[in-house]
């Protein structure tokens, strides 16, 4: 199908954007990658009246080290993300997620800002984001916030961003020494989303598990923190028996749909063994 | 309508369009450049793969707008002065197509694999092209055919040439 009409817009900086955010009024929507909206343009899903191309602000792609957090542009590519230094040492989590999304074509495309603010539940990064505590930065005219990642995902493919909002950057805190992580994603066929999938990092310490984070993907309308599971492994020795009676909480809270992949049902079993796949092998450090 | 200038297949050229034309349309029905088709809505599929500044992007989810400025090839614009590009070569010699739909999606994200990986194992051929789909050939002939263009194309360009010059000779 073509898509409804709109006008469009490509602002040069960040002030122009979101200037232009700001003029456009509600029904305009920030274009980045494209890898989403232009299909759901297509499918006649979205009808903004106007796109703010945000692609050629240079700035917005940079990925730089903050000391102990490495601050991602919202624009920083899928391909870029996945081979930049910064990200591989400090945060490899993100890295090991962001080459499970879709396939090569998509990922020079699509942005890591873009997989956040589009807060698909399915989405790889968003629980990823959850996990590692990050912090969106988002700007509008009337000024910067910071949206820490617990309060960004808000419900089914809706996010804390305001229309006239723009977000920037991503700021996520390094996992330093002793820090080992793991996504496990399940999906059925390559270049799938992932039906079930758990973003988990664990610090251990003297065979112990000290902390612990994990974040699942698709067991709700938004990503969940598995915070039963969080708390029922920190201070345990590290044992195949630790992690699988903490996996056998990873469904608590969670609403998982049910779809043409799997019932409910089966997401809490997915949710539950992967859980325990994947602290093993985030602990395996 | 907001002007354009792209750089398609080595030519310039500089339109007024839609913001809601899709680059793979711009291609198609504006330049004539059929050889790019499509096959889905929803950036699934793969055939409508082109390179733009050289990485393989799915033009059905591209705006001719964001392709503004940038340089753009279709597999017409692959091969020089007629000759086959190795990699439509290995295609033809190992049988990679059926009805040949997904080929020129096929023939390009292969290219881009190659760019990054010039010598990839059957595992990391089927990675790379996960994201086109072939209804037809079972992958099978798809993946020797991107291993035999990378043997070719990792060979230096005299020995190619020696080769060619031979077989070309009765
Ligand atoms: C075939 C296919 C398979 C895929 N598989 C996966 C998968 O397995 N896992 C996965 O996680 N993703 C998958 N994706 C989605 C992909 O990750 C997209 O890159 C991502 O969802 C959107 O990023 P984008 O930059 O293309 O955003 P766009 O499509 O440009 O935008 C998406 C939404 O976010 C808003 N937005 C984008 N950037 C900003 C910003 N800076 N500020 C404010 N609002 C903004 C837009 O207005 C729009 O509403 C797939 C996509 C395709 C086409
Ligand atoms: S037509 Fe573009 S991906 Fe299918
Ligand atoms: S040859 Fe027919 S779809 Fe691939």
């Amino acid at each position: 199908m073509i898509s409804a009409t709109f006008a469009y817009v490509r602002p040069g900086s960040v002030d122009e954007a979101v200037s232009a955010l700001a003029d456009a009024g509600e029904d305009a929507k920030v274009l980045a990658g494209g890898q989403s909206l232009t299909p759901l343009l297509r499918l006649r899903l979205a009808y903004p009246d106007a796109l703010v191309d945000v692609g050629r602000i240079d700035e917005l792609r940079e990925i730089r080290d903050e000391g102990d957090a490495v601050r991602i542009g919202a624009m920083a590519t899928h391909h870029q993300v996945l081979r930049d230094p910064l990200v591989n040492e400090h945060l490899p989590l993100i890295a090991q997620a962001t080459a499970t999304v879709a396939d090569p074509a998509v990922r020079h495309r699509g942005t890591f800002g873009g997989s956040l603010a589009h807060a698909d539940p399915a989405g790889d990064l968003p629980a990823v984001a959850l996990a590692l505590d990050a912090v969106l930065v988002a700007r509008s005219v009337r000024g910067e916030r910071e949206i820490p990642a617990a309060d960004f995902f808000v419900d089914w493919m809706t996010s804390a961003l305001e229309p006239d909002e723009l977000l920037t950057a991503i700021r996520v805190p390094k996992l330093g020494p002793g820090w080992g992580s793991h996504y496990w994603k399940f999906h059925r066929t390559a270049q799938a989303w992932a039906i079930v999938g758990v973003a988990c990092a664990v610090r251990r310490e003297r065979g112990a598990i000290e902390d612990a984070r994990v974040a699942l993907t698709n067991m709700g309308p938004r990503p969940v923190r598995a915070r039963a599971v969080e708390r029922f492994i920190e201070g345990r020795s590290v044992s195949e028996d630790a992690f699988r009676s903490a996996g056998a909480h990873a469904a608590e809270g969670t609403e998982p749909p049910g779809d043409l992949h799997g019932s409910p049902e089966y997401r809490t079993h997915l949710a539950k063994v992967l859980t325990t796949r994947a602290l093993t092998a985030a602990a395996a450090v | 309508m907001p002007p354009i200038r792209v750089e398609v297949d080595g030519a310039t050229y500089e339109d007024d369009v839609e913001p809601r034309l899709l680059l793979v349309h711009y291609l198609r029905d504006r330049l004539g450049k059929v050889g790019t088709p499509v096959g889905c809505d929803t950036g699934n599929c793969g055939a409508c793969t082109v390179l733009m500044d050289g990485l393989s992007v799915k033009s059905c989810s591209v705006l001719a707008v964001q392709a503004d400025g940038h340089d753009v090839t279709t597999v017409e614009g692959l091969g020089a002065g007629g000759a086959e590009h190795p990699m439509q070569r290995a295609f033809h010699e190992e049988h990679a197509l059926q009805c040949g739909y997904c080929t020129p999606g096929m023939i390009m994200a292969s290219i881009d694999l190659l760019r990054e990986n010039a010598d990839p194992s059957e595992a990391e051929i089927r990675d790379g092209l996960e994201g086109n789909l072939c209804r037809c050939t079972g992958y099978q002939n798809i993946v020797r055919a991107v291993r035999r263009a990378a043997g070719e194309m990792r060979r230096p360009a005299e020995e190619r040439a020696t080769a060619e010059e031979r077989e070309a000779t009765p």
